[in-house]
């Protein structure tokens, strides 16, 4: 059944559907609503809302829950992530099973409450202490939001390890219509290492404080192991229009939205122009890119920020093509119309760039 | 023949890496003689502490999980709220509990939530070296007050148990030391107590124990434990603070699992 819904609260009865039985949060601005929400439809289905007194303490609870076993969620944005980045940590380090929400906002600092993408290295790079990562999805709808949840709860447990869903204030507050319908409860995985009570059976241990030098490095080379896994085998993306296109953008999230209706309105004036939307961000579709790469010379990268993904595209390309870069920073979000001039000035210039290079071969 | 000392079973045959003298130790026994004796072991999970604490996993036979500096109350909060048949309690120092993780420990305290800390006082920040602890007394030396703590640069002792006590959600608190036979003994029994509190579902509950830090006070063990006698417990005075019966909430039929184990209690 179609129902109209924010993406905050969506994401909150996604997470619920799920099976998440634990969700501990605290109020900030534009993700309040979840948190909101989760009060609610937690304490309908006689299951644990905490409002905590920080994100550090949500965080730490959601990594306790965790080793206890069970589904649990945190959700914050920027302010918020920065400081549950310790826990996050922690849980990579534990090897234990969470699902994190950022919905984003314009920063650095307290910044605004707009929808922003200014979080990507953060999320992207691991965020906290330490050698780790953490997968990251960015859906860019409403009813994408309620389909990446699932997978994250499946995806954590998969690999043991924390997972972030990055949104950002649009895409939480906007109403979207959704349908929960094919929305399955990801199975549940045997868990030999949580902790319950050791009896009958010999004691458990979780902790990260390996003071073996050699024990660590072991530790961080299976870690590392995991993180290959996911590479290989959880990178995401959709692509639009990108068959015969001379000049691809690159954009995730509400930004690949916006993208979307700017090649729209290329296409219209016969500008071969196309999209790759990363749905990972890590791992980052990198294989894809360089394929692309092939048949395609030019890559427009498009960022609600001053410049983030943009350098996992040159990472990718390896120089194979020309990268081009329009970002807007600090929480103000572009019209499609905006970004279909700079990409359309961009293109010809391009192609005055190749017309030009073949004059001189002559 | 009768037996009157044993090693507890839930002790691993393994040699505790704290200093001469230090309390850690018989606090560590202690808490283990009581899970054996009120038959918890299987029940138990630990929580342990960034500090001389950490390594607890290596003597405990029971399930131990490391936290964050200052995060155990949260961890033990999170634990709890799935677990609420298990006895879920945090083992923490002065820095952990009363500098670092004052929120986390204050708050869960606050909510009443149904865990056990166990708060080991010993003045300073013993693994990092014997710096100021929030515990530390005016005037005691420390490697960073070197000529002496002065409340105009570096603020007061906290005490714990008394600024929980202030809170609705603490039902039971008590401060005891492990300086002397009778001390260690009457220690046992408010560990006991506190587990007790736990099981019975009536809300959150903290032993603080005085602990000598024989290296880092710089004295030797029996100086450390005289020390705790005359001059600690003026600051730190020993004795049961709070021995509420009843769980405080807002919310009516709340289940075990939204409570976090105060089972079948409606809140007012
Ligand atoms: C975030 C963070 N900050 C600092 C430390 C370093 N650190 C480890 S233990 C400790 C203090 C321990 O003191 P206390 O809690 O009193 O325990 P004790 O060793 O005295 O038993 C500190 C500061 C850390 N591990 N993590
Ligand atoms: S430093 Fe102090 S608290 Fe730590 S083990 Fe040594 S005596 Fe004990
Ligand atoms: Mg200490």
């Amino acid at each position: 059944m179609r129902q109209l819904m924010s993406g905050n609260a969506a994401l909150g009865e996604a997470a619920v559907l799920s099976g998440c039985t634990h969700y501990f949060g605290y109020p900030i601005t534009p993700q309040n609503e979840l948190t909101e929400y989760m009060a609610k439809r937690m304490g309908e289905l006689g299951l644990c809302f905490i409002q905590s007194e920080s994100e550090i303490a949500a965080i730490n609870m959601v990594l306790g829950a965790a080793a206890a076993g069970a589904r649990a969620m945190t959700s914050s944005s920027g302010p918020g992530i920065s400081l549950k980045q310790e826990g996050i940590s922690y849980l990579a380090a534990d090897e234990l099973p969470a699902v994190i929400v950022n919905v984003a906002r314009g920063g650095p600092g307290m910044g605004n409450i707009s929808a922003s993408q200014s979080d990507y290295f953060q999320s992207t790079r691991g965020g906290g202490h330490g050698d780790y990562k953490t997968i990251v999805l960015a859906p860019a709808s409403v009813q994408e939001l309620t389909e990446v949840v699932p997978l994250a709860f499946d995806l954590a447990d998969k690999y043991r390890n924390p997972l972030l869903i990055l949104g950002d204030g649009m895409l939480g507050q906007m109403m979207e219509p959704v349908d929960f319908d094919g929305l399955a409860r990801p199975a549940d995985y045997d868990k030999p290492y949580i902790l319950t009570g050791a009896k009958d059976r010999p004691a458990r241990t979780i902790h990260s404080l390996i003071f073996d030098t050699k024990l660590q490095e072991e530790h961080n080379w299976k870690l590392f192991r995991k993180f290959q896994l996911m590479e290989q085998n959880e990178v995401r993306y959709e692509t639009y229009l990108a068959d015969d296109a001379e000049m691809v953008v690159v954009a995730y999230g509400m930004g690949a939205r916006i993208a979307k209706g700017a090649i729209r309105r290329l296409r219209e004036e016969g500008l071969k122009v196309g999209l790759l939307r990363p749905v990972t961000l890590w791992p980052f579709p990198a294989k894809a890119l360089r394929e692309m790469a092939k048949t395609v010379r030019d890559f427009f990268v498009f960022e609600m920020s001053a410049g983030q993904m943009v350098d996992d595209v040159k990472l990718a390309l390896e120089g194979e093509a020309h990268v081009h870069f329009y970002g807007r920073p600090g929480g103000v979000i572009p019209m499609p119309v905006e970004l279909s001039r700079i990409v359309a000035r961009h293109y010809y210039q391009a192609r005055s760039r190749d017309s030009a290079a073949k004059e001189e071969k002559r | 023949m009768k037996t009157v000392y044993e090693r507890p079973k839930l002790l691993k045959e393994a040699h505790f890496h704290y200093c001469p003298g230090c309390g850690h130790g018989i606090i560590n026994r202690l808490i283990v003689e009581v899970l054996e004796e009120m038959g918890l072991g299987g029940e138990a999970i630990c929580v342990a502490p960034a500090g001389c604490g950490m390594l607890l996993y290596n003597y405990f036979e029971i399930d131990v999980i490391e936290s964050a500096h200052g995060r155990g109350a949260a961890v033990a909060t999170g634990i709890k709220r799935v677990r609420p048949e298990n006895l879920v309690f945090s083992y923490q120092g002065d820095g952990d509990l009363a500098a670092i993780g004052t929120a986390e420990g204050f708050h869960a305290a606050n909510r009443g939530e149904n865990i056990t800390v166990i708060f080991v006082n010993n003045g300073v920040y013993g693994m990092t070296g014997g710096q100021m602890a929030p515990t530390t007394l005016l005037e005691q030396i420390t490697t960073t007050t070197p000529v002496g703590r002065d409340s105009c640069v570096a603020g007061h002792p906290v005490r714990v148990c008394e600024v929980f006590a202030t809170l609705d959600g603490a039902a039971y608190l008590e401060r005891t030391a492990v300086n002397r036979p009778a001390a260690v003994r009457k220690t046992k029994k408010a560990i006991a107590k506190a587990f007790q509190c736990q099981l019975d579902g009536r809300g959150f509950s903290l032993v603080e124990i005085l602990s000598p830090c024989p290296v880092n006070w710089k004295m030797g063990p029996l100086d450390a434990c005289s020390w705790i006698d005359e001059v600690m417990v003026k600051q730190f005075p020993l004795g049961v603070t709070k021995d509420g019966t009843k769980p405080t909430g807002g919310a009516k039929d709340v289940t075990a699992a939204t409570r976090g184990g105060a089972k079948d209690v409606t809140c007012s």
